[in-house]
């Protein structure tokens, strides 16, 4: 990135954490917590411990840091290196991200850029002007992308809290600052668990590796009465909303299944995972020694912020996430698609001058779709 | 510690304090070497410990999970006793890890039996309480089931290799796994064996008592005996079993599959040549080839690294796993069957 770039960036997000340091979440125990951080145009650095928000507030002021991260773990030495840290708890945490979902919209708001001559454009395989198959995929995010993302929380917060007992306080979800959700457990029978303990955990969660007895189907003389029921708890009940549909279709469709037999069933099982498991990232729930993304900071992806949403439904990133200023900056933009931020509609532009507010600049030029000019 | 009666340490013999019993009882070790009478109840111990090191469990004089009569009670925990006082005078690991193994097994028997027990509260209780007491996992009646807390549950299961302990395929609510009392015990089957050895390794070896002798030499002939034969089973694990299989019926083969059976063989020290007419039956099967193969494996040739066989983890990814109860608590399939001595 551009010296004049990265001094823009770093003077807005500078200017956030000056004004907005009320919305940084510092996590309780924050002594027991490892923090780490990177700055703009280079490495990150980790196993740092801190003592409390005023210590926090400083090392953002000095450091002015492109992104700020915080371990979901306590250790009895946050700042030794990781096998000396004395590992003693970890919050549970769990990554969604439109990214990840196969949603028909991506192809098209996701903008390649050629690393070999820059051009920037739609298309996906190789670059329109050098042919060259060595693209950075830049995604600006659709409605659609976040509203498939909350679906996908709202099915973990109930499994959670209908299967693993979870309190619906001890749930908070944050949107990520670029293109997902990151949802916190905290207080739960969960925080004692090792690594292969949690996997376990986001198979029940993802609804993998779920067998046919389970629901009720067995290999020889199959009996109507082990199938699942609509009043039924836990992953039996949702297999029945979603295989049966209706109550007066639950008896036929027992009897198709009992029908197609064995190997049929593991793959309705198969099928319908998808629908009704949670689409997380299992690899971010298992590793317990991971830093993740400080609540409230800024997301250097973007340039909005991590923030806590309190009615889900109604949240939309674009307005809410958004807290950088109106003042207006001159940019080169190059940016093929059209865009939301605020409620305000921006783009295309083609490679072209705009004068435009600080929070698109700077969405833009974390893209890399802009620089100032 | 609890506090047992006569017939509960009968059936959990390994939770009474040795020393303490026989004071209790008003006997000393040497008088079992000598009086002929008690000297019975050590050829029972022997016995005890031939039985077990047959794989066998000890079929006790408890009948259901009563005694026949009252003095059967104290034969029972002085046979238990007392084996434990041979393995320690004979020293032999291998007969103690079986002996453990195999009360395990026999203790497995009276817990699930005592939590299933509808007409005596007591006897359920006390099951609860020697399971919380001994592996913390804290178990609650719930209609027909014992629940466990979640987290509990995992610590135990992941060591399981078969899909019906996964937590999706057991029944979840509010936190909790609901068990059958069998499904209970079986959760902390490895916990309990543990346990039992680690009581007799920590138990203190007494000085060779008079009238013992005997017993000890044939223990330690019998673990000669075993020596030889236990290092492992030499039965394959199911997975290699498996490849084997296919290849012998001529279907074809993943290269994955071939790469486990091919390391996990070699590990165990069988040549290349050894190896290489398995693959023969194999569609794209090329003898030129598959030595040439078997050999980089080897380390024979080429880079000279020596492949070694994939995780269970890894194979079952890769679809090659077909785990057994056998296959608890391993990681690889080089460690089948060697875990059971
Ligand atoms: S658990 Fe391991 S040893 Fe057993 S079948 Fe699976 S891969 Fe083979
Ligand atoms: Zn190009
Ligand atoms: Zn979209």
């Amino acid at each position: 990135m551009q010296e004049n770039d990265v001094k823009f960036l770093e003077d807005s997000f500078k200017k956030y954490y000056f004004e907005h340091f009320d919305l940084i979440r510092v996590p309780n125990r924050t002594s027991e917590r490892e923090f780490g951080f990177q700055k703009f145009n280079s490495g990150m650095t980790r196993h740092i411990s801190i003592k409390d928000d005023k210590e926090l507030h400083l090392l953002l002021m000095q450091n002015i840091p492109s992104d700020v991260y915080c371990s979901n773990a306590c250790y009895a030495f946050p700042n030794l290196p990781m096998n000396e840290k004395d590992w003693k708890e970890a919050d549970l945490i769990f990554d969604i991200d439109a990214k990840d979902l196969n949603l028909e919209c991506r192809k098209n708001h996701t903008i390649s850029k050629c690393n070999e001559c820059n051009e920037i454009s739609t298309n996906s395989n190789n670059c329109s002007k050098c042919n060259s198959i060595k693209l950075e995929k830049k995604s600006l995010p659709c409605k659609n992308c976040i509203d498939a993302s909350k679906n996908e929380v709202s099915k973990l917060s109930k499994i959670l809290t209908e299967d693993l007992d979870v309190q619906q306080n001890n749930i908070h979800i944050y949107f990520s600052g670029n293109e997902g959700f990151h949802v916190y457990v905290y207080d739960s029978q969960f925080q004692q668990l090792g690594s292969r303990e949690r996997s376990e955990l986001t198979d029940y969660i993802m609804f993998n590796g779920a067998i046919p007895e389970t629901f009720g189907m067995k290999k020889f003389k199959p009996n109507r009465s082990s199938f699942p029921d609509f009043e039924e708890k836990g992953w039996r009940g949702r297999f029945s909303q979603e295989v049966y549909g209706l109550k007066s279709k639950r008896s036929k469709i027992i009897s198709e299944l009992i029908t197609n037999g064995y190997s049929s069933f593991q793959k309705t099982l198969e099928g319908i995972s998808d629908k009704i498991g949670a689409k997380i990232d299992p690899n971010v729930t298992m590793d317990i020694h991971r830093i993740f993304r400080l609540p409230g900071s800024l997301n250097s992806k973007s340039g909005l912020t991590k923030i806590l949403c309190n009615d889900l439904p109604k949240f939309d990133p674009y307005t809410e996430a958004s807290f950088l200023d109106e003042s207006s900056v001159e940019v080169m933009a190059n940016c093929p698609i059209e865009f939301k931020l605020k409620n305000r509609k921006f783009g295309p532009y083609f490679n072209e001058k705009a004068s435009i507010p600080t929070y698109v600049a700077v969405y833009m030029i974390c893209k890399k779709l802009a620089t100032i000019s | 510690m609890l506090a047992l009666g006569q017939d509960e340490i009968a059936k959990y013999p390994f939770l009474a304090d040795a020393g303490q019993y026989l004071k209790d009882k008003g006997f000393t070790l040497e008088q079992f070497g000598t009086d002929p009478d008690l000297k019975l109840l050590v050829e029972k111990a022997f016995n005890r410990i031939e039985v077990a090191a047959d794989g066998k469990i000890y079929h006790s004089d408890l009948i259901g999970d009563q005694a026949s009569n009252q003095a059967a009670l104290p034969r029972e925990v002085f046979s238990f006793l007392l084996a434990i006082v041979l393995l320690k005078l004979s020293g032999m690991n291998t007969l103690i890890k079986r002996f453990a193994l195999a009360e395990a097994r026999r203790a497995e028997k009276y817990l699930e039996k005592d939590l299933a027990n509808i007409s005596d509260e007591s006897k359920k209780q006390l099951a609860i309480r020697i399971i919380d007491d001994l592996f913390s996992v804290q178990i609650k009646k719930q209609d027909d089931y014992f629940v466990i807390p979640i987290s509990n549950y995992l610590k135990h299961s992941i060591n399981f290799h078969e899909r019906e302990w996964k937590l999706i395929n057991r029944h979840v609510e509010n936190g909790l796994v609901f068990l059958t009392p069998h499904e209970t015990v079986r959760l902390i089957r490895k916990e309990l064996g543990t346990y039992i050895s680690s009581k007799i390794i920590n138990a203190k070896t007494p000085p060779m008592i008079s009238g013992f002798e005997e017993s000890v030499s044939k223990l330690i002939s019998m673990s000669k005996k075993f020596a030889t034969y236990t290092v492992t089973t030499g039965e394959y694990p199911p997975c290699i079993k498996h490849a084997i299989e296919i290849l012998e019926k001529g279907e074809n083969l993943p290269h994955s599959g071939r790469f486990m059976l091919a390391t996990f063989l070699l590990s165990k020290g069988q040549s290349v040549e050894k190896i290489a007419p398995l693959f023969k039956n194999a569609p794209d099967y090329n003898e030129r080839v598959t030595l040439y193969q078997l050999n980089h494996l080897a380390g024979t040739s080429g880079s000279g690294t020596q492949y070694s066989c994939p995780s269970c983890e890894k194979l079952k990814t890769q679809n090659l796993c077909f785990a057994i109860p056998e296959c608890d608590n391993i990681i690889n399939p080089l460690q089948f069957g060697k875990k059971r001595t």
